[in-house]
């Protein structure tokens, strides 16, 4: 069952979510836990044999199996806004390595170090 | 190491869970089979149709005439016309997030690669960008007949402004438009939305004539406002690559 494997992915971004001490592999393990939500929600509205939700040459709407629409608009909406995400959480990360010279959570002084 | 051990348990936990009632029947039924799903029992059904508010029962190319919505893309005719107002406020989520990005890298200069743009990276954007931008304006013109839309066709504009950025170091410099494009476009996004209100009676109301599906000029405001989208998202990322580019001080 390939749903089980965009599962998989969305544990694989938990457990580095909560492992990591890096904070750019923080952001890599959000993205692929985005990826793994997002895949599934689109593998929901997955018809067998279903085509691509867009009228063309010689289909009409009732009698052509289309795959379900609706995941793919909600998709779109999180994809950009997945983009937003990073961006911002790299700026964040820009900025703490420019105050504290590293990017490692253990390695990061306290406030009044500097 | 304890703290692995513990994260990976929690995650087997999270993982017996979720593999345990993905496929669950009877009250509590979350999900389908993979593939086994039946459309006309989904809300999508009536997008397809085209009958959420009438009776309307099939739809063909080239035939059909002021369909409720009136693009062949049903994506597209989801995320303009029926969920319209959910992509207003993701173009908000995406503008406050350029927003915040531009507030912690305020910086004036641009920042300077070690190695500078050799022949072949300033000759071959020259060539290449055009093509990009073009494709780019041809995607999101194109939203409510074939795959893509504002999104990917704005994404591309701004992969072309990244090559101007990393072939030319003047760049910023000479382009100042996009902060401006930016401002429009969502202005005029929101300006159709009140148009439609005014006609009517409901926030972003399709009120302009859908035309024959599968035609260039139809579907009302829906291509006019993928092409406003296509433009915010463009000038928004191409602003976001500037900030990261940017430099503070001297």
């Amino acid at each position: 069952m390939i749903q089980y494997l965009f599962i998989g992915l969305i544990l694989i971004g938990i457990y580095g979510l909560l492992t990591q001490k890096n904070l750019i592999k923080l952001v890599v393990a959000l993205n692929v836990l985005e990826v793994g939500v997002n895949l599934f929600i689109i593998s929901v509205g997955y018809v067998k044999d279903g085509v691509a939700p867009i009228l063309f040459k010689g289909v009409q709407s009732t009698n052509e199996t289309f795959v379900d629409p609706l995941p793919q608009a909600l998709v779109l909406t999180a994809i950009v806004i997945g983009v937003g995400v990073t961006a911002l959480a790299l700026t964040v990360v820009r900025k703490i390595y420019e105050k504290h010279g590293t990017i490692d959570l253990d390695e990061m002084g306290s406030e009044s170090d500097d | 190491m304890m703290k692995r051990v513990i994260a990976a348990l929690l995650v087997l936990v999270i993982g017996l869970f979720i593999f345990g009632n993905l496929y669950s029947t009877g009250e509590g039924k979350l999900f389908p089979k993979f593939g086994e799903v039946n459309l006309s029992e989904r809300v999508s059904d009536k997008f397809v149709k085209k009958n959420v508010t009438g009776d309307n029962e099939a739809n063909t190319y080239k035939e059909t005439k002021d369909a409720e919505s009136g693009s062949a893309n049903m994506v597209t005719s989801i995320v303009v016309n029926y969920r319209s107002f959910d992509t207003l406020g993701e173009v908000t989520v995406l503008f406050v997030s350029a927003l915040g990005v531009g507030l912690l890298l305020s910086g004036k200069s641009r920042m300077k690669f070690k190695t500078p743009p050799n022949f072949i990276l300033k000759s071959g954007v020259k060539i290449i960008a055009g093509i990009i931008l073009i494709t780019g304006v041809y995607i999101f013109i194109h939203g409510h007949l074939t795959p893509g839309g504002g999104f990917p066709g704005g994404s591309m504009i701004a992969s072309a402004v990244l090559l101007f950025y990393i072939s030319d170091d003047e760049f910023k410099n000479k382009v100042k438009a996009f902060k401006f494009l930016e401002g429009t476009a969502g202005s005029l996004y929101l300006i159709f939305g009140l148009l439609g209100l005014t006609m009517g009676g409901y926030f972003l109301y399709n009120f302009l004539p859908t035309g024959v599906i599968g035609e260039l000029f139809s579907a009302g405001i829906v291509p006019i406002i993928y092409i406003f989208v296509g433009l915010k998202v463009g000038s928004e990322l191409s602003n976001l690559i500037s900030d990261f580019l940017s430099e503070e001080g001297k």
